[in-house]
């Protein structure tokens, strides 16, 4: 039998219910993986042996009973560290936030554990999820598990990291501008980022509120979709979780693309698109094509425009929510006599750089003198571009597009240059904008390194996503390479 | 449009951030760098475009006004740097 941390939570699934493998075994595994490899992979923040080897027991005791268990009882995930967990450290990659221990899980984390998931610990990102390579961790840098001198992607890097690097089976990560497909493209993983308003946010510490979205990373399409059914569906503690009924995604994953239509959007491959990576995804259009699916080149006009608009948008609602760290209620305190001076020093001491730029910028874009021409313009070209994605799925059920314009890049290469490393999201925040789900999966390699396809659907169309990925991945094999490490 | 060092300070206050001035130096160049790319939003005439705060439409969400649990005044003041009987302390704002 394969070693047990390289299996998916399906196989591992089936094995549980067949008996040829205790949760606690599973545990055991990921526990060692992570013991092995995290030292050079560096993907987690914190990990909680002692709480998974509690879940995993009590898995085996239901088991026991005769109860039968939810898919995903005994199967080890890991949380980014931006989801809240009830008395377990929860940081932010951020020093304002470090050794805080929530009081309550986010909705997320507590309909896992009614599930008997086996939480295996929380995963390192770019500081409150602003960053492209989880080089902006307050606490340290992860590492890409294909080639360790390189950027695992971010903001969700420790969560792809985990799921590529066997640290875990499944992981959550959070997407406000691609951080859940791009660091999934880096690390030959799937991620899936769901409609807006499909996942609760309750528990999610707040980036940028109306672009934010939590989503499964997994090794396969299956997990991916096993994992988005047990955290999606609407959630009174979310007012903006949507009341729309939650289909069975399982039902998706059928191999039947005949029909299907998709739009090949080619400004997706005009903005600094690396050929490898434009090569590897029209080869996989090809690949649908021969599928059954028809494909067709489209023009959405606004695309370009998105980038701009979003990194507007993203730091105005960053610098409204990051006002809640003022020393006084959680978190870091810098002391002072008044409270301005607390305040200012407490905030210059906790936040990283990234940070503080996107409070200046958001600050700055929603002053009374720039609102206009700043804030108020990049929502009206909001408009523009949701208004091309509409016009696009009249047309056709998917659009097709890289992930990522390149391969995953060196640590440090584009440390310093603020705009170059927000061009590593150029092709995934038009979505967001737009509030469809999208899904990363991947469809080749260049020099060693995996190179991501992306599909966008129409909001609530998570179903058709699933089934043409889960089409291309049952025709290919790029999901069953795994680093060495 | 470019914005000084001056005016990264009056941002820095309004942020509540106590900027170094090697910060404020830094911020100013990399602010203008990314308020250039900006600039290119001016090519599109927006006068008749309606502004979207959120891509998916919602309507005000309600629920019934009855009391559920939360948490103690014990567990919402756990984390605060300084408390005392069950407030969160902080520096005197107003003078005695």
């Amino acid at each position: 039998m394969a070693e047990l941390h390289t299996l998916t939570a399906h196989e591992l699934a089936d094995q549980m219910r067949r008996g040829a493998v205790s949760a606690r075994e599973i545990a055991e595994a990921t526990l060692a993986r992570i013991a092995a490899v995290d030292e050079r992979v560096k993907s987690f923040v914190t990990v909680t042996p002692e709480a998974a080897l509690a879940q995993a027991r009590e898995v085996d005791e239901r088991r026991a009973r005769g109860e039968a268990l939810p898919p995903l009882a005994g199967i080890p995930i890991a949380l980014k560290d931006n989801l809240c967990t009830r008395g377990v450290r929860t940081t932010c990659a951020s020093k304002i936030l470090d050794n805080w221990e929530p009081p309550y899980d986010a909705t997320v984390v507590a309909r896992l554990r009614a599930q008997h998931a086996v939480f295996v610990g929380k995963t390192n990102l770019d500081e409150f999820a602003m960053g492209s390579s989880t080089e902006n961790s307050g606490l340290f840098v992860t590492h890409n598990p294909w080639d360790l001198s390189r950027v695992p992607g971010g903001s969700s890097g420790g969560s792809a990291a985990a799921v590529a690097a066997r640290e875990a089976t499944l992981a959550l990560g959070s997407d406000t501008g691609g951080s859940i497909r791009q660091p999934a493209a880096f690390c030959g993983v799937v991620g899936l980022k769901p409609t807006y308003g499909r996942v609760s946010r309750y528990g999610l510490v707040a980036f940028a509120s109306s672009l934010d979205q939590i989503g499964p990373m997994a090794r396969d399409v299956t997990d991916a979709a096993l994992l988005l059914q047990a955290i999606s569906g609407s959630d009174p503690s979310d007012a903006t979780s949507a009341p729309v009924a939650v289909p069975d995604y399982m039902q998706a994953l059928r191999p039947e693309v005949k029909g299907l239509k998709l739009g090949v959007p080619r400004e997706f491959f005009a903005q600094g698109v690396a050929p490898e990576v434009e090569a590897a995804v029209r080869a996989a259009v090809d690949r649908l094509v021969a599928l059954g699916a028809e494909a067709e080149e489209v023009s959405m006009p606004h695309i370009d425009y998105a980038f701009p608009a979003f990194y507007i948008i993203a730091p105005a609602e960053a610098s409204s929510n990051l006002a809640r760290y003022d020393g006084v209620r959680y978190g870091l305190r810098e002391p002072a006599s008044d409270p301005t001076t607390m305040m200012e020093r407490t905030r210059d001491a906790g936040f990283g750089a990234e940070v503080k730029q996107r409070i200046m910028l958001g600050t700055f874009t929603l002053s009374a003198g720039y609102y206009d021409a700043y804030y108020l313009k990049a929502l009206k070209v909001r408009t523009l571009v949701k208004q091309d994605f509409d016009r696009a799925f009249e047309r056709f059920d998917l659009l097709v597009a890289p992930v990522t314009p390149t391969v995953a890049f060196a640590i440090g290469e584009r440390a310093n240059d603020p705009l170059q490393m927000k061009l590593a999201d150029v092709c995934t925040v038009p979505v967001n904008l737009a509030g469809g789900p999208a899904i990363a999966v991947p469809c080749g390699f260049h020099a060693g390194l995996p190179i991501g396809l992306q599909l966008m659907a129409k909001p609530f169309a998570e179903e058709t996503l699933l089934r043409a990925a889960y089409t291309y991945e049952q025709a290919t094999d790029w999901h069953l390479r795994a680093p060495a490490l | 449009m470019r914005i000084t060092s001056e005016y990264v300070g009056q941002i820095g206050r309004l942020s509540r951030l106590a900027l170094t001035d090697a910060e404020k130096e830094r911020l100013t160049t990399h602010l203008n760098a990314i308020l250039a790319h900006f600039e290119r939003l001016q090519e599109l005439d927006t006068t008749q475009v309606p502004p979207t705060a959120h891509s998916i439409p919602m309507e005000n969400v309600f629920r019934d006004d009855t009391p559920r649990p939360g948490l103690t005044p014990a567990e919402a003041t756990a984390a605060a740097p300084e408390s005392a009987e069950d407030m969160f302390v902080g520096p005197r704002i107003v003078e005695t």
